[in-house]
């Protein structure tokens, strides 16, 4: 596989959320708004390159048995640095996260993405995964955070476009379910088209 | 805070799985037997509980007194990840016959948000050792309780003819989403 194709299969073909359903709690629970959906999604590509390249890095010195515990600190240690890094920059968009961003650690993702691919790649490929991998995660949390940005609040990355107050499900919990669940339909649907 | 409050607040308003979106993955993946999602359930409660009383004592105990709050996450992760294992240890030497039926939910578990995220909500919302401890089993007979209803339904489903694009995941969100507009009812009664 070259690095192109390495890169852009995070964005549909194995789109974490919507083909792979890895981290939905994140995916659910942060997409109130097309920008909070945006910011968890960075903030998650972050720790995945990181955490890529250092596992890949290290793959050889681990032993075996042990790897598991040791992917865990390695994406523990980078989730630490993007929650003092956000406290410190965007602390608006911090406090809208809140919990979600100390619980990337057990996005299935990271673990999934250290474990399928890091630990048995070199370290420029695993980078390449990982920036495909998170931008795909973004992506797809900012699509979803837009869809329920627009049915719930009319707005799109905070600008109003139409009059009212749009329906508020869609911003509180239900909303995020039934929006993703049709999602995944449409997205279905097509990968059938095209297959 | 009331135990009572902290009780039905856990369960019902603020439900873990449909309100607080925690414990996604097991909650699509397990759910489609009431006796599996029991299992989960009753796995889950055992864990969470000891999990949330091992941080509480490590962050008021350790970290604090240290000034080493920054590494929170870390701590954490490790220490459930620690505590399952030695669980699921101690399981298959004291009581055989109970790791048969939570066995295969233990390693489940390590990476389910819930438990980390029961355990930094008990910090952030500063109860005490027993508040935390009854907060982390209400939490998880909830999560059991919304577990066994969407499995109940989920059962009734395969019987029904879907559309072809909204089988499996889909359908399985869409039902999700109706049953969190059921549990946003409770909204507002506890304060």
């Amino acid at each position: 596989m070259n690095q192109i194709q390495n890169f852009t299969k995070g964005f549909i073909k194995e789109n974490p959320v919507f083909v792979l359903l890895l981290g939905m709690c994140p995916t659910l629970g942060t997409t109130t708004s097309a920008f909070n959906g945006l910011g968890m999604g960075l903030a998650t590509a972050f720790v995945l390159v990181g955490s890529n390249v250092v596992v890949s890095m290290v793959k050889n010195l681990i032993p075996d048995k042990v790897r598991i515990p040791a992917f865990i600190v390695i994406i523990a240690s980078f989730v630490t640095i993007v929650e003092l890094v956000m406290q410190a920059y965007v602390p608006a968009l911090y406090a809208q996260l809140g919990l979600f961003i100390p619980l990337i650690v057990v996005n299935c993702i990271v673990l999934g993405r250290a474990e399928a691919f890091a630990s048995k790649n070199t370290v420029w490929s695993s980078a390449i995964d990982g920036l495909g991998m998170g931008l795909g995660f973004a992506f797809a949390l900012t699509i979803l955070g837009g869809v329920r940005e627009i049915l719930g609040s009319g707005a799109l990355f905070g600008i109003h476009f139409i009059k009212g107050d749009g329906m508020l499900a869609f911003i509180l919990a239900p909303g995020a379910f039934i929006a993703l669940g049709y999602i995944i339909a449409i997205i279905n649907k097509l990968n059938k088209k095209t297959a | 805070m009331d135990y009572f409050v902290i009780i039905v607040s856990a369960i019902f308003v603020s439900n873990i799985v449909l309100t607080q979106f925690l414990g996604i993955c097991p909650f699509l993946g397990v759910s489609t037997r009431i006796s599996t999602s029991i299992g989960m359930g009753g796995a889950l409660l055992f864990v969470m509980t000891l999990a949330t009383m091992v941080t509480w004592i490590f962050q008021y105990y350790v970290l604090q007194p240290m000034g080493l709050i920054f590494m929170q996450t870390i701590v954490f992760i490790l220490v459930i990840a620690a505590l399952v294992q030695m669980v699921e240890i101690i399981l298959k030497k004291i009581s055989p016959s109970l790791y048969q039926a939570l066995g295969i939910f233990l390693p489940l578990i390590t990476t389910n948000c819930a438990v980390l995220g029961v355990a930094i909500l008990t910090i952030q919302k500063h109860f005490n050792l027993m508040q935390g401890v009854v907060f982390a089993m209400a939490t998880a007979v909830g999560y059991t309780m919304a577990l066994v209803i969407f499995a109940g339904i989920r059962e009734h489903l395969e019987l029904i003819e879907v559309p072809k694009g909204m089988r499996g995941v889909p359908i399985a969100l869409v039902t999700a989403g109706i049953l969190a507009l059921a549990f946003m009812g409770f909204t507002g009664m506890v304060k």
